[in-house]
Formats: structure tokens, sequence, C-alpha cells
């Protein structure tokens, strides 16, 4: 039984306010954007902070839902994938993780590449680029969720790709959001 | 004409479609597990407004948040609006929402169509 309180310290050191872990839906995203909504609100953080964390959220929810590969290991089926968010004194932290397909990586990891090269001008021009041109793809979306993200939070996404077996990686994304107004 | 009104919900914006009482506003949150399913229903309705529109349209946007999915549709609802004549949008943000209002003015510069920034 230790490892809950393990578990807990590790949430604290980190400092994560909130963890979940499981099936990823558009049900489930309404609730977890609920409860952090309620978590920003509540520690008064500054209303445009808290659309910048919101805005992250949903992107990085939805990419979840839309994209998250589905493990097949033998007879067993996952689709779970783990979402955090830390709130740091200077930043908040938006983290996903979920399996990828190690042939999906190479593209995955030359677009997020692209993104961290450009500048928020680069970045403007990008998002135009694509939403002109693009069309919502049958997993219902328009490829601009990365860009978005890079912009809102006007900083560098992390990333990493740590092999889960011979077929899956798995996808861990970090954004940060500056807790300083104006910063950008 | 028939009015389209949707009630809005935690992911999908209100919206009000009243060519009688010139009424044209799509408002609050919008990310929707579906976009273009949501968005079909305005395109369809704007389809056919178009053929005979009022002779001036002022189409109001009063969203308090979209996502990427959503910023495609609403793309495509002002490439629906740009081709109908006396059409003006009138773009709303919150006074410190700068994301929202830097979103409208490139939303503006994608579509050939008369932009107002209005904030509440």
């Amino acid at each position: 039984m230790n490892f809950i309180y393990d578990l807990h310290r590790t949430m604290m050191s980190q400092k994560l306010i909130l963890v979940y872990q499981g099936d990823f839906t558009q049900e489930t995203t309404k609730s977890i954007l609920a409860m952090a909504e309620r978590n920003l609100d509540s520690s008064g953080e500054e209303s445009s902070i808290k659309r910048k964390v919101f805005n992250v959220m949903v992107e990085s929810l939805q990419n979840i839902v839309k994209h998250s590969d589905e493990l097949v290991d033998g007879q067993t089926r996952s689709h779970a994938a783990i979402f955090l968010i830390g709130k740091e004194t200077n930043r908040y932290s938006i983290m996903s993780g979920n399996p990828i397909r190690k042939v999906n990586v190479d593209k995955l990891k030359a677009a997020l590449d692209k993104i961290n090269s450009l500048d928020k001008e680069g970045l403007k021009d990008l998002y135009k680029e694509i939403i002109k041109n693009t069309t919502i793809s049958e997993k219902g979306g328009a490829g601009l969720g990365f860009v978005d993200m890079a912009r809102k939070s006007g900083a560098k996404l992390e990333f990493s790709f740590p092999e889960m077996n011979a077929e899956y990686c798995f996808f861990c994304l970090k954004v940060n959001v500056p807790r300083e107004a104006g910063e950008n | 004409m028939e009015i389209l009104n949707l009630e809005g919900t935690e992911d999908t914006p209100k919206i009000i479609l009243d060519k009688k009482n010139g009424i044209f506003e799509i408002s609050g949150r919008s990310l929707p597990e579906d976009s273009a399913e949501f968005y079909r229903p305005v395109l369809e309705w704007i389809g056919k407004y178009g053929a005979e529109p009022n002779p001036t349209t002022d189409f109001v946007f009063k969203l308090e948040y979209f996502n990427t999915a959503s910023s495609k549709l609403i793309l495509d609802v002002l490439s629906a609006l740009e081709d109908i004549k006396g059409m003006k949008i009138l773009w709303y943000y919150h006074e410190d929402d700068e994301d929202m209002e830097e979103a409208g003015q490139e939303f503006s510069e994608l579509v050939e169509i008369p932009f107002e920034f209005k904030t509440y």
C-alpha cells in the first residue's frame, strides 16, 4: 500500500494539481476542464493566464482523444493515456502522455521541431498557412493544435518519446504557461 | 426564412440566425467533439440566406473561447459570408483578451469583409 504514499509524495514534489489517467473522451475532457477551471478560479488566477491554460488544456486533451494510438499487446487493447497539470510559482505546466506507434514518431517529431524553430511571427504565418489550406481530418482535427499551444504559451514545446516496446513509444509533451502576465 | 436557434452548452456556442429580426450571432464557447458536424447547419443556413439576404447584415461573433478545429470552421463561416452584399462582421472580445482580439484580426486578414472590433 505504500505506493499510495509514494504517488502522493511524487505529486507534491512535482507540484501537480491534477492527474488523470484512463480513457479519454469528449466527456472526460469536459470534466477535466471543469475541475481545472474551478481550481484556477478558486486560486484567484488572473483571467488572461486562466484563458491560456484552458486553451492549451483543450488542445492537449482533444489531441489525446483524436490521435492517441490504441495499444495492442497480445489480447489486451488499451487507450490509456495520462494528463497532468503542474503549478509552480512562475508557471503552469500542461503535460500529457499517450502511446504512439513507432512508425508515426518521425513525422510528429519533425512537426514539433519545425514549430519550435519558429518565432512569434513565424508561428503566426504557419497558423494562417495551415488554416487556409487545411480541411478537417477524418479524426476531426485541423492540424493546428500544436501551433496554437506554442502561440498561446509563448514557450517552446517540450517533448520526448521513451520506448514502450518493439512497436510503441510513449509521446510525452509538456507545455509551460508563464504566470507573469505580459511576458510574451 | 426559418430561424436557426441553438442553445449554448459547455462545449458549443449559442447561435441565433434570424433574418426577419436581423439577428445574426455566434457567442460563447466552441470546442465541440466534431466541429464540422456542429457547424454544418450554420453553413447551410448561410447558403440559403445568401440567395436572398437583407440589404445589410451585421454578423456578430462574441466568442469567449474556441478550439483550433472550430477556428477552421469559423473561417468556413466567414468565407460563406464573404460573397453576401452588405455584410459586416462585429468581432467582440473581452477587454483583457488579447488572444481573442488577435484571432479576430487574423480572420479579418483572411477574408474580404469589413470587421468592426468591439470590447465587452
